[in-house]
């Protein structure tokens, strides 16, 4: 909100510093001011305020310049609530409150015979006009910027309504099913049941403390006025504004806690300047309250401080005094609460009825510490005795990232959300996603299951703007269950498309490919302690394949037994709906599965000092054989001399027609204890051949 | 004798030829190891018998028109090693001009291999639990979609509390049957894991909660809907306004540098009481005013309090030692975001979770 300094300091005669101070002094007491703009000469300047939600005490021209006072100790002018004698009036107003629950009080003025004009600077402590020229409030006429200058002033809202529009007195009640009310919006609004508004005895006037009724507004014509203050219940205000999407001065003010005691004065302030172009009052002001509300509001009961107490929150101030007995009774005293002393350094204090956030001794521990000044206070480090505890998976998650990018994978951070279609399409439990209530969009409906569908997205990303070679992962958590109970799992997601190694003159790239992956998921596994990894595929129609999967070109990683995630290229029907032409080798690692797991100990083994002998074997296979048929047959040998094994080159000659394929296979014998002799290599040499040719290999001649 | 060593020539074609010429290298490599440096010259450069000299007349000469040219470029390979090996034998290393002739362009760019850059937020994260867990802070982490309970009703916004609209709340669908304090939404700041921790285990707490959290915010240079924070608490039965301050003013300078400032002003944070907001002085011009901190030479970076007594209530409901007359606490939280846009420039927070290849290489 903003507040004009000229205007402040009208309350504030005394007032020792400049703006600047003024704006420093304030906001580091926690009415922070934003921006300080100068108006020029005799206008002093304008203040932008940013007022937290609990201090609507100070959302107002009084309000700030009390707490100045407080801050300086200098005097706070007392508002000019005086007002010309009324005329007798037959009877009161008549005024109800029905909603007792929500109404606290009901203020009611009636002034007769006014004039609507334009607005003017009325009298000392009422410029309108000039205070509106700076604020550029704008100006509409003067019984509305009347009630505007009074809620500017000390943050009453008001309302006035044409007299002569009334049927019979007010009521203020909750509306009625069906009941209807154009609002000064114009707009024609059915009202909820649970709506509180301001009626007369035929119809409803206004939705209480938001906004006034079209029909009963003042106009050029009115000559009879209500001046309506009052004090509503924060909830029902919040909630009637909330049901009806409004959000006004009043509605912003008596949400957040209104003066009990406002509402008098307020009244005052907004009739004499009706009546500053003539009119009259006519009978007493009409002042009905609900007891009940006035005790939780005006006269609640002291709360008991301790200084003790005070000490121990606050600890040690930079000046060696500390927070002693006369340092508290000035600030509370200042700020508007009454101290009597209730035994040894306790106080019973009274408590503004303006500042109804402050209830507890808590409260008035802030206030002393906020008046007295933050920085005041010594920077101090508390004992500590305790030690520290990791997360039970930190290492694990570390080891993964850590492999990842040791491997070249870049970390990423995608949306926790993604639609409805990718989550069907990548949820590892189908059925098992969770839609958003009030999704940010469409793209975002549901809460993911999957890390796959913020890879792709990233991926995209990055070939549309011709970025080719791509390798991200993120380690992140995806969801499943159900809108009852939703769980929440780490998960582990990666992407590569383009070429190894990524820039050089001096090799020729190659595409990426599903084994440069595969290695990569290797090396995750392989930071656990497993007895067994394995990679395998399932038949296309099978159903157990992820959709988002290539079939053929695809594998589910198995450690110890257990599923713990799937990977391989994109299937082309994703690609091309994503539009990407390059191949995109993606997968996701369930993490929770591996980090039941405990991480791999390293245990160094004796190194040979002996020569190894490498043996080549020069193998063609039938093309259904894989090299795991070759590699369990040669791990079943289980020969500790033969320490190393590995295809070394595969090739598939276009011209055999896919039947068979060329296998490179090398082979180490080592011993840990001896240099091997030649006919121990040759038996070895021919159990190897024997192997592999049961598993269906023959030696090319 | 030489017509035993050198193989016979079977035909000229490319097999043939890489057959006879590696078994000639390897007897080459074999005779530099077995014989002194003269003998080995006078073996394969001798002027009449050597047997480079054979193999020239054998195989180069004899060679069809056709073949001349294959030939000849193994036997200038063949005798370059015989050279370099008798270079070698003799003690004297290869030549200038055999070492000029491996020169390379060493001015090329050397061949690189991605190396995966850390994620700045996880960078910036991980930075700030680390100076609190060298204060002794151990960390904490609690879920992603909370109940109404945690993230709002025990951290002391009542249902109805205005500040609940200050944090427009992604929720979950189909929560309206629930009661209030049961439904599931997006936590909004990783304050209820203060209250989960507290649950769990009696005081002294001392707990660092990294995280994720939601807002139903509209996207802009500075705000996100998605966006991480970092939360501590410490409870014991002597935590002062003042210890908080230490703490983070010690905080801040492990973060930032030892010749940073702080300064506190008061806030308004329902779970805490006294609560502040923390300023420190700016890190790009020291405090005399520049346009990162639009000239007012103060940086603000975080909120913090004394824990609210009303959050302790909550908390003892479980645990009864948390009786705020016998402890008390302080907790504080910072935008992970905004740290890290500060620390390395960003000025576009959307940035940081496109997954571009590009702006992500950057800190590797």
């Amino acid at each position: 909100m903003k507040i004009l300094t000229k205007w402040l300091r009208s309350y504030l005669p005394e007032l020792p510093v400049d703006d600047a101070q003024l704006a420093e002094d304030l906001t580091l007491r926690g009415i922070a001011v934003e921006g300080i703009y100068s108006l020029g000469e005799g206008n002093g300047s304008l203040f932008e305020m940013d007022i937290t939600t609990n201090r609507v005490d100070a959302m107002n021209h009084y309000g700030v310049a009390r707490e100045a006072a407080a801050i300086y100790g200098v005097a706070l002018k007392p508002l000019d609530i005086s007002l010309p004698e009324a005329k007798p009036s037959a009877k009161p107003f008549d005024v109800k409150i029905e909603a007792t629950d929500a109404c606290g009080r009901f203020t009611a003025r009636v002034l007769r015979g006014i004039t609507v004009t334009e607005t003017k600077d009325w009298y000392p402590g009422a410029e309108v006009e000039t205070y509106f020229n700076l604020l550029e409030q704008k100006k509409i006429s003067s019984a509305v910027d009347a009630t505007n200058f009074c809620w500017l002033a000390m943050g009453q809202p008001t309302h006035a309504f044409d007299l002569d529009k009334l049927e019979g007195g007010i009521i203020v009640r909750r509306a009625r099913k069906g009941e209807k009310l154009k609002t000064l919006d114009g707009i024609e609004r059915t009202l909820d049941p649970e709506d509180l508004i301001v009626a007369d005895h035929a119809k409803p006037l206004a939705l209480a403390g938001v906004m006034g009724g079209w029909d009963s507004m003042i106009t050029a014509e009115t000559k009879n006025v209500l001046v309506e203050a009052a004090w509503f219940d924060p909830i029902a205000v919040r909630r009637t504004a909330r049901r009806h999407g409004l959000h006004t001065d009043a509605s912003h003010r008596f949400e957040r806690g209104a003066d009990f005691n406002a509402a008098p004065v307020a009244s005052a302030i907004v009739s004499k300047i009706l009546l500053a172009f003539g009119g009259h009052i006519e009978g007493d002001l009409v002042d009905v309250r609900v007891p009940a509300v006035e005790a939780r509001t005006n006269s609640r009961a002291a709360v008991s401080l301790a200084l003790s107490e005070v000490q121990r929150m606050l600890g040690t101030t930079v000046h060696s005094e500390g927070i002693a007995a006369p340092m508290v009774e000035k600030i509370l005293v200042a700020l508007g609460c009454g101290l009597a002393p209730a035994g040894d350094g306790v106080w019973s204090v009274t408590l503004p009825s303006w500042r109804l956030d402050i209830e507890r001794e808590i409260d008035l521990i802030e206030e002393v510490a906020r008046v007295y000044g933050y920085n005041g206070f010594a920077n101090t480090l508390p004992a500590f005795g305790g030690g520290v505890q990791a997360l039970p998976w930190a290492a694990a998650e570390a080891a993964v990232r850590n492999t990842m990018r040791a491997a070249g994978f870049h970390e990423a951070i995608a949306s926790t959300f993604c639609s409805a279609a990718e989550a069907a399409l990548t949820a590892p439990q189908p059925g098992q996603v969770v839609p958003l209530g009030n999704p940010l969009s469409e793209e975002a409906g549901v809460l993911r299951p999957s890390l796959v569908p913020g890879m792709l997205a990233a991926v995209a990303g990055n070939l549309h703007r011709d970025v080719s070679d791509v390798r991200l992962f993120e380690a992140g958590t995806v969801f499943s269950g159900s809108t009852e109970k939703v769980e929440e799992r780490p998960a582990l997601g990666f992407v590569a498309a383009g070429t190894v190694p990524e820039q050089s003159a001096l090799h020729a790239p190659r595409a990426i490919d599903f084994h440069d992956v595969k290695g990569v998921v290797e090396q995750v596994a392989a930071q656990f302690q497993a007895r067994t990894v394995y990679f395998d595929r399932f038949p296309a129609d099978s159903g157990i394949m992820p959709r988002w999967l290539h079939p053929y070109r695809a594998a589910r990683i198995n450690v110890d037994g257990t599923t713990v995630g799937w990977f391989g290229q994109l299937h082309p029907n994703e690609a091309a709906a994503r539009k990407l032409k390059d191949a995109v080798l993606v997968g996701e690692i369930y993490l929770d599965r591996l980090y039941k797991l405990p991480l791999r100990k390293p245990a160094a083994r004796e190194v040979s000092r002996f020569q190894p002998v490498r043996r080549d074997f020069s193998l063609v296979l039938d093309a259904s054989i894989s090299w795991e048929k070759i590699d369990q047959a040669i791990a079943a040998l289980q020969l500790p001399e033969l320490v190393d094994w590995r295809a070394r080159e595969v090739f598939r000659d276009p011209k055999r027609g896919g039947k068979e394929y060329s296998l490179l296979l090398g082979v180490t014998f080592q011993a840990a204890d001896r240099t091997l002799r030649d006919e121990e290599l040759q038996a070895f040499h021919a159990q190897v051949v024997a192997a592999v040719g049961a598993a269906g290999a023959r030696l090319r001649s | 004798m030489s017509n035993e060593t050198i193989p016979n020539l079977e035909s000229y074609d490319d097999d043939s030829l890489a057959k006879a010429f590696s078994a000639l290298e390897n007897l080459a490599k074999d005779d530099a190891s077995a014989l002194g440096a003269e003998d080995f010259r006078l073996r394969w450069l001798g002027r009449k018998q050597g047997l480079l000299n054979d193999v020239s007349s054998r195989y180069l000469k004899a060679a069809p028109p056709a073949f001349k040219k294959s030939v000849g470029e193994r036997f200038k390979v063949l005798k370059e090693l015989v050279e370099g090996l008798l270079e070698s034998a003799s003690g004297a290393g290869p030549s200038d001009a055999a070492l000029a002739a491996e020169a390379i362009d060493i001015t090329l760019p050397g061949t690189r291999r991605l190396i995966g850059a850390e994620h700045p937020i996880t960078k910036t994260l991980n930075e700030i639990v680390n100076v609190f867990a060298a204060l002794g802070y151990s960390v904490g982490v609690g879920p992603e979609v909370e109940t109404d309970f945690y993230n709002f009703e025990s951290m002391n916004f009542p249902p109805g509390h205005p500040a609940r609209d200050t944090q427009d709340t992604l929720v979950v669908a189909n929560q309206e049957r629930r009661s209030q304090r049961d439904r599931l939404l997006l936590r909004t700041h990783t304050s209820p894991v203060q209250m989960r921790t507290m649950e769990q285990q009696p005081p002294p707490v001392r707990i660092v909660i990294p995280g994720k959290v939601h807002r139903n915010d509209a996207q802009d240079a500075t705000h996100s809907p998605i966006f991480h924070q970092v939360e501590g608490l410490c409870v014991d039965t002597n935590i002062t306004f003042s210890d908080l301050k230490g703490t983070l003013d010690h905080a801040m300078k492990a973060l930032f540098g030892s010749s940073v400032k702080t300064r506190f002003f008061p806030s308004f944070f329902p779970f805490t009481e006294p609560s502040a907001d923390v300023q420190i002085s700016c890190i790009f011009c020291g405090g005399k005013g520049c346009r990162k901190c639009k000239q007012s030479g103060w940086i603000e970076l975080l909120g913090c309090g004394m824990v609210d007594p009303a959050v302790f209530a909550f908390a003892a409901e479980k645990q009864p030692a948390y009786d705020p007359k016998k402890i008390s606490g302080f907790a504080f939280g910072m935008g992970v975001e905004r740290i890290a846009m500060m620390k390395y420039g960003i000025s576009e927070i959307g940035q940081f979770y496109a997954g571009d290849m590009r702006f992500l290489g950057q800190f590797a």
